[in-house]
């Protein structure tokens, strides 16, 4: 509880000292809005082109893009930052976390809080209940519980990827880019219905990596639509135990990492 | 004199080739949204035959030629050029005998070829080995697509001094990049063909403003749009915002050192 308050201190400092530069909040504020509104934007031109998208029409389309946003920018608020691990392992700077009695990852995280985000974070909420509103969602119970969780499940589950791509710095810390293509390439992969890919990509990026599990299954689950594909209905609801498994394996990871950590030494 | 510009290229790429790590990951990331975008489109294109015009091999060139000119081209990497404003180091940059614009580009072409040998060349593989690229009929395309990647290297080298150089008067540049980031991704043809778009706002991105010439440009030569004479014309305009954009660097830095004031310390 006593740490839960120095987190909460370190992000408000964090938040103030953002707000400082006004006219520098606002731009990365805007300016990141527009980046999103592009990726949704792209996502209805190729829709434009045929009326659909992998044999869905535009309410499911939308609901898929949006849940994915939503995910992906509280995500990338909450730890997107973790990728600055690299420059605390190259810097040696992490040895700074390790003195202090707190987690290192919820440190490395609190201190880089990237509070210039919370536009997207808005936006992609937004989006998503308008998405809801329009989608023709099959409203029961569980569709209602699942309609809440839904985005928060998908921002765990993105979020163990940012934290997973952070680690490997630990060994390789020229990766970034590798942890861009799931991250990344992850929100690309999940604001599309999965019936679009082919081959073994879509085997390994839906369900391999789990990225079926953001997006298209639980809208699947509240159109109360089959898949397609033959996946069984009940595994569209099974997103919170993916990201739970998700979560978990990268806390691991994350571990393993800070083990094999080696200073710089000066 | 005429040895500096070599030695120049040289440098830059040398220095790249020693990223190896960072080379791998590039090839591994631009792989991955390779596949991605390809399966994108081409299902977008069984459903309706074609993309704008393009069809299936040709979907194919258009996302791996472009993943990996995104990498050639280097748009979303500023130069330190800003930085050099900003700390003052510019200045040494000023007093050697070579214009520091020339310094910079000849630099920046030998990243580019180390650029063409790895981040462009694997994923294009890789691209082939999947799907299968399109094969032009006439053989010309190849000379002309090289010339036409040598002019987008050179355009997308000037947009970029032409932001740092804006650091003479703003210092602080990341809002300037980031309209730029936005703007060079998607007017490039990088996310969509630009023909996808409505009619009024592709002509007037191809006319009007340098970014197709970054990307799409070279794409339509690959994939003989329109054929070898749209091709020409295409190279020809390519020529022009490349010859206008180093220009526009001569003048404004010419303004922009005028204004330069080094902090003391």
């Amino acid at each position: 509880m006593a740490s839960a308050r120095v987190y909460a201190h370190v992000v408000r400092a964090q938040i103030r000292s953002q707000a400082q530069y006004r006219a520098s909040f606002l731009i990365d504020l805007f300016g990141s809005m527009a980046v999103n509104a592009l990726d949704i934007a792209t996502v209805f031109v190729l829709f434009s082109v045929t009326g659909g998208l992998g044999g869905f029409g535009g309410g499911p389309v939308l609901l898929m893009a949006a849940l994915s946003a939503a995910s992906f920018s509280l995500a990338d608020m909450a730890v997107g930052t973790a990728d600055r691990l690299r420059e605390y392992v190259r810097s040696g700077q992490f040895d700074s976390l390790l003195l202090r009695p707190l987690s290192t990852l919820a440190q490395l995280v609190a201190v880089n809080f990237a509070f210039r985000r919370v536009g997207r974070v808005v936006q992609g909420l937004v989006l998503y209940v308008v998405a809801l509103a329009v989608a023709g969602v099959h409203w029961t119970l569980g569709a209602a519980v699942l309609a809440v969780v839904a985005p928060l499940v998908g921002g765990v589950f993105f979020g163990s990827l940012f934290v997973a791509g952070a680690t490997v710095a630990f060994w390789w810390i020229e990766s970034g880019e590798v942890a861009n293509a799931f991250t990344y390439g992850g929100r690309d992969f999940t604001s599309y219905p999965v019936t679009m890919f082919g081959g073994w990509f879509r085997d390994l990026f839906a369900i391999a990596l789990g990225f079926a599990f953001v997006a298209y299954l639980p809208a699947l689950a509240l159109l109360d639509r089959p898949d397609p594909l033959g996946l069984p209905d009940w595994l569209r609801w099974c997103s919170p135990v993916v990201a739970l498994v998700a979560a978990c394996l990268a806390a691991l990871f994350w571990r393993v990492g800070v083990r094999n950590y080696r200073s710089t030494g000066s | 004199m005429s040895r500096a510009p070599l030695a120049l290229l040289a440098a830059g790429f040398r220095r790249y080739s020693t990223y190896r790590q960072a080379t791998f990951a590039g090839i591994f990331t631009n792989s991955v949204f390779g596949f991605l975008r390809c399966y994108l489109l081409l299902s977008v294109a069984e459903e309706a035959g074609s993309v704008a015009g393009y069809s299936g091999s040709q979907l194919v060139t258009y996302v791996w030629l472009g993943q990996g000119m995104l990498a050639t081209v280097n748009s979303w990497t500023p130069l330190d050029l800003a930085e050099r404003v900003r700390t003052g180091d510019v200045v040494a940059d000023l007093l050697r005998p070579i214009d520091p614009l020339w310094t910079y580009l000849w630099t920046d072409l030998g990243r580019a070829c180390f650029a063409v040998l790895t981040r462009l060349a694997v994923p294009l593989g890789v691209g082939a080995f999947a799907f299968g690229l399109y094969v032009p009929d006439d053989p010309l395309v190849y000379p002309v697509l090289l010339l036409s990647l040598v002019l987008a290297v050179v355009t997308g080298f000037a947009c970029r001094y032409l932001i740092g150089l804006t650091a003479f008067w703003l210092l602080d540049i990341r809002g300037l990049n980031m309209v730029w980031v936005f703007f060079s991704g998607f007017a490039s043809g990088l996310y969509f063909p630009l023909a996808v778009l409505p009619e009024w706002l592709s002509t007037l991105l191809w006319v009007a403003t340098p970014f197709p010439v970054l990307m799409q440009s070279s794409i339509d030569i690959a994939v003989e749009r329109g054929g070898l004479g749209h091709g020409l014309l295409v190279l020809a305009g390519q020529a022009a915002w490349a010859l206008l954009l180093l220009w526009a660097c001569r003048v404004v830095q010419r303004r922009g050192v005028r204004r330069l004031v080094v902090q003391g310390g």
